[in-house]
């Protein structure tokens, strides 16, 4: 006699695609890397929202978080540029086809030194996509220099001291020109669900910086960007629900307790108050907490600003609303009569 | 009419009453910032307008007022329009520059200046005009302020009385260039230009014997620049992304190109652009958006000059390794680092041919006229695509930026190429593919699109070691299978570029190889050649790298073959030995010019019969 067993049936999201559908290929980075955490929770976020795969694009640069697209999304098409040049890449490729869902992931070497100039300039044009920072402090792939994020006094393994101020990315974000800022740190995983839900329905650029230890190269007494040092000085600004646009949201709210904030596609961003009273929609607001906290050695995490009235880079740039990589030579190739007309003039 | 009638074998000398009809070339030395551009065009258009073929150089430089600047204007009945070295006739508005010019003039040429100038004292064997250009300029421009700017366009009324040029030729070409819009200028510029005209007819007898004579070559022909021509060879190829950074001499094609995408390219239903232009930051981020625009499926371009080359190298070998479209204009400038940037060269052969670390090679075209730059440029956007790897379009300064006749250009009958591209459908029916594997022999893989709606469209694209599934790879038998496939891919283009246009005597022993700009003097050399010292020359003019098998049998069929380089290195020639025979590699020669002028005639004929010892 055989006993009949029906195998559960498989956990599904809006679209009916596992969670499967959404994995990349096996890591390739340490055990413990932060950044790995992140690639986690991205996978679950897209899955969660039900975001067609492969209507999402990956940019990354070079070093250890620009390898990671490879371990997320593997049915999303990626591409892995040189170093520090992948908002070139990404602003390309968004203007071929603004009808893709851009994601970026990079670090702080990429960004923060040699992608510099290219990420001023992408956060100066608010390219509605995400801009994810795995943020170290440290080279991990060339072995442990520090990188331009590392802060004043933190130590390197080998003992040398920095002694250069970090660039704040979010600081730089915020004041340049992106709509989307917030802070995470790798080991916290609600904020950081919440923080890329946000993200993936924001119609502007989102910079999220999050803080992801290295656990070979920098996670030791004396460093800054380390497991225990964000276990005693991450600040969270306030606690982030995020509810998507496909869920019921006729929940009570306690006046004065929460900020309800309306994203793009109808999802809205539930932002709780912990301590402090912190207005997520005053540019300046955010950069005096930014400031403050630099003093304090507190790391302030959660949404430092977010603005979602201002125009993105399509939008100023008076695109059609179709993907410009597939319209058809009826609509790219101008007429022979037009030819005629060119050559009168020249005549 | 004798065919031993061309410009090189006239005396120099001439007796009084001679006269030299539509075969000579006129300088005009000013200042630049003086408004004496349009003064130029108007001059070089009415010789147009009259039928005879002209060519404009302007020679000018990199600061915006106050340096010295030329402007040559090539009159020829035979169509030569490459510079002619020798200046006929002069007209000196510079102080700082006037008394050199006149020094280097060969005996009899022309002289118009300005007479306080005091230059008639300088040689008895010129033929001088003095021009007392204040006095005339004030009564037709009462505006003290604008006279600086009118002030030139006398010139163009005494030279028109001095050459013959038709003054109703003079004024059509004034309506030409200010348009309707600006009627009132146009006025002002035609009562100077009379003031001119008056002025030489009353005060001068003509004793040079240079005359423009009506012809009727130029029916139908056109004026453009070449940065013009190639922008609308990029409209008319369906270019959706633009990605620029400013550099001379390449700005004016994306600006022109700008300027025409506003008119045509707007959809009529919504007012939206069915394009997207980008000034970027640097060349670093223009060349990157222009392949990432490429990897999405967009038709993409960028246009830049050396120094941008230099800076695209990394990027440029990423799309050679990932296989990533582009077309890339490098209008060609004078290096190395700033160098000469106003001036012209074919600098940047050979970099550009091998651009970036690791073993690359990039396909390049090299138009010689505003009518393949247009053609061309659509060629370069189907040819991109269809080979998915960056294509250099190398034109230079001189084609870039100077006016140049041209027939009108043929609308493009054929429809675009996209290339190997699959869609969901596709898919379907495949169930899935290989980005990189070599399917139909031909070295090129299938690639799919970003966002293609399939599960199993996405592929991952990256300049690490990839194998053909496009997936991370640093083994040996990989990475070599990958790069042989390239290289047979490079092979393949053999096939598909454009091919030479070759010139072939039977008797000749000699024969040139060329590209680009150095046409126009190779072309009038062959001509020097033949009638000056009895030589005759085949001629090989490349239109593309990698080159194709008609350049090797050319080789094969002379004893001696000059190839003529805009450079000091020889870049052509040495590109070319990198894959000919020994035996053919002792048959080349090189000649070489790299001052920064466009190449002329003279130059190259000098140089061929002293290495043919003769």
């Amino acid at each position: 006699m055989s006993t009949i067993t029906t195998p559960a049936p498989k956990k599904v999201n809006r679209l009916g695609l596992e969670v499967l559908n959404y994995k990349g290929a096996k890591t390739t980075l340490c055990a413990g890397c932060g950044h790995n955490a992140i690639s986690e929770r991205i996978v679950e976020c897209f899955y969660e929202l039900g975001v067609e795969p492969w209507r999402v694009g990956k940019f990354s640069g070079i070093g250890c978080s620009s390898k990671s697209p490879a371990y997320f999304l593997s049915l999303s098409h990626g591409f892995n540029g040189v170093h520090g040049r992948m908002p070139a890449i990404a602003t390309g490729a968004m203007l071929g086809n603004r009808n893709m869902l851009g994601l970026g992931v990079t670090g702080d070497g990429d960004t923060a030194s040699i992608g510099i100039g290219q990420f001023m300039h992408l956060v100066r044009r608010n390219l509605p996509m995400i801009y994810i920072i795995e943020d170290n402090g440290v080279y991990g792939l060339t072995k442990g220099q520090f990188s331009a994020t590392a802060d004043v006094g933190s130590k390197l393994k080998t003992g040398v001291i920095n002694d250069l101020p970090p660039f704040d990315c979010c600081a730089l974000a915020l004041k340049w020109g992106a709509t989307f800022v917030a802070r995470s740190f790798s080991g916290d995983k609600k904020q950081l669900q919440a923080l890329l839900k946000a993200a993936i329905v924001h119609d502007g650029l989102s910079v999220i910086d999050v803080v992801s230890p290295c656990v070979t190269f920098n996670d030791h007494e004396g460093s800054t960007k380390s497991y225990s040092y964000m276990k005693d000085h991450e600040e969270p600004l306030h606690a982030l629900d995020f509810v998507p646009a496909f869920e019921d949201i006729s929940v009570e709210i306690a006046e004065g307790e929460v900020r309800d904030v309306q994203l793009h596609d109808g999802s809205h961003l539930r932002i709780r108050k912990l301590g402090r009273d912190y207005d997520p929609t005053d540019r300046l607001a955010a950069l005096k907490a930014i400031e403050e906290a630099e003093k304090e050695h507190e790391v302030l995490t959660g949404v430092l600003y977010v603005n979602t009235e201002k125009p993105n880079f399509m939008e100023m740039l008076n695109i059609v609303d179709e993907t410009l990589a597939t319209l058809p030579q009826a609509r790219t190739r101008p007429t022979k009569e037009a030819l005629e007309e060119i050559m009168e003039e020249l005549r | 009419m004798s065919t031993l009638e061309v410009s090189p074998a006239e005396p120099r000398f001439r007796e009084p009453g001679h006269t030299v009809v539509n075969d000579f070339s006129i300088q005009v030395a000013t200042v630049n910032g003086s408004g004496s551009q349009t003064a130029n065009t108007v001059l070089m258009r009415s010789i147009f307008q009259m039928g005879v073929p002209v060519s404009g150089k302007n020679m000018f430089p990199s600061n915006i007022a106050g340096l010295p600047t030329w402007f040559t204007i090539r009159a020829s009945k035979h169509g030569y329009i490459g510079r002619k070295k020798e200046i006929d006739f002069l007209v000196a508005m510079n102080p700082e520059t006037a008394r050199e010019d006149v020094m280097k003039l060969d005996s009899g040429a022309a002289v118009v200046y300005d007479e306080p100038l005091k230059l008639d004292g300088l040689r008895s064997d010129l033929h001088f005009y003095p021009v007392p250009f204040d006095k005339l300029v004030a009564p037709v421009c009462p505006d003290a302020k604008l006279r600086k700017l009118v002030r030139n366009m006398i010139y163009d009324g005494i030279v028109s009385w001095l050459l013959s040029i038709e003054m109703d030729e003079i004024r059509n070409a004034l309506v030409k260039q200010f348009g309707k819009r600006k009627a009132k200028a146009a006025e002002l510029n035609w009562g100077a230009a009379q003031a001119g005209y008056d002025y030489a007819a009353k005060t001068f007898t003509k004793s040079d014997p240079y005359q423009i004579r009506r012809m009727n070559e130029n029916t139908g022909k056109i004026i453009i620049e070449g940065n013009t021509a190639c922008a609308l060879g990029a409209m008319f190829a369906g270019v959706t992304v633009v990605t620029w950074y400013p550099i001379t001499p390449s700005s004016s094609l994306v600006e022109s190109l700008i300027g025409y995408l506003k008119r045509f390219r707007i959809d009529p239903e919504t007012g939206k652009a069915t394009y997207a232009v980008v000034q970027a930051e640097d060349e670093l981020a223009s060349i990157g958006m222009a392949l990432g625009a490429g990897w999405a499926g967009a038709r993409s371009l960028t246009a830049t000059a050396g120094p941008g080359i230099s800076l695209m190298s990394e990027f440029v070998g990423l799309g050679y390794y990932a296989e990533v479209p582009a077309v890339i204009y490098d209008v060609q400038r004078v290096g190395p680092s700033t160098g000469l940037p106003t001036r012209t060269m074919q600098g940047d052969i050979l970099t550009t041919a091998l651009l970036s670390h690791g073993d690359t090679k990039h396909p390049m075209f090299f138009p010689c006229s505003p009518e393949e730059c247009f053609s061309m440029s659509i060629e370069a956007f189907d040819f991109a695509e269809r080979f998915q790897t960056p294509v250099f379009v190398m034109t230079d300064l001189d084609l870039g930026m100077n006016n140049w006749m041209s027939d009108p250009f043929q609308y493009p009958e054929k429809p675009v190429n996209r290339g190997k591209v699959l869609t969901a459908e596709d898919l379907d029916k495949l169930g899935g593919f290989a980005r990189y594997k070599d399917v139909d022999g031909d070295g090129v893989g299938y690639r799919t699109l970003p966002a293609t709606n399939h599960h199993a469209a996405a592929y991952f694209t990256r300049g690490s070691g990839h194998n053909e599934k496009a997936q991370y790879t640093e083994r040996e038998d990989d990475y070599i299978h990958n790069m042989e496939r390239l290289g047979h891919k490079f092979e393949t283009m053999r096939k598909y570029v454009p091919a030479p246009e070759i010139r072939q005597r039977a008797d000749a022993e000699i024969g040139f190889v060329a590209a680009g700009t150095s046409h126009y003097a190779v072309g009038e050399s062959c001509d020097q050649l033949l009638n000056e010292y009895e030589i005759p020359a085949s001629y090989l003019r490349l239109k593309a790298y990698p080159f194709t098998p008609e350049l090797a049998d050319f080789i094969d069929r002379h004893d001696r073959v000059y190839v003529v380089d805009q450079n000091r290195d020889g870049q052509l020639l040495a590109l070319m030995r990198l894959e000919m025979t020994p035996e053919q590699i002792a048959k080349l020669r090189s000649i070489r010019y790299f001052g920064g002028l466009p190449l002329d005639a003279r130059t190259v004929t000098d140089e061929v019969v002293r290495q043919e010892g003769r």
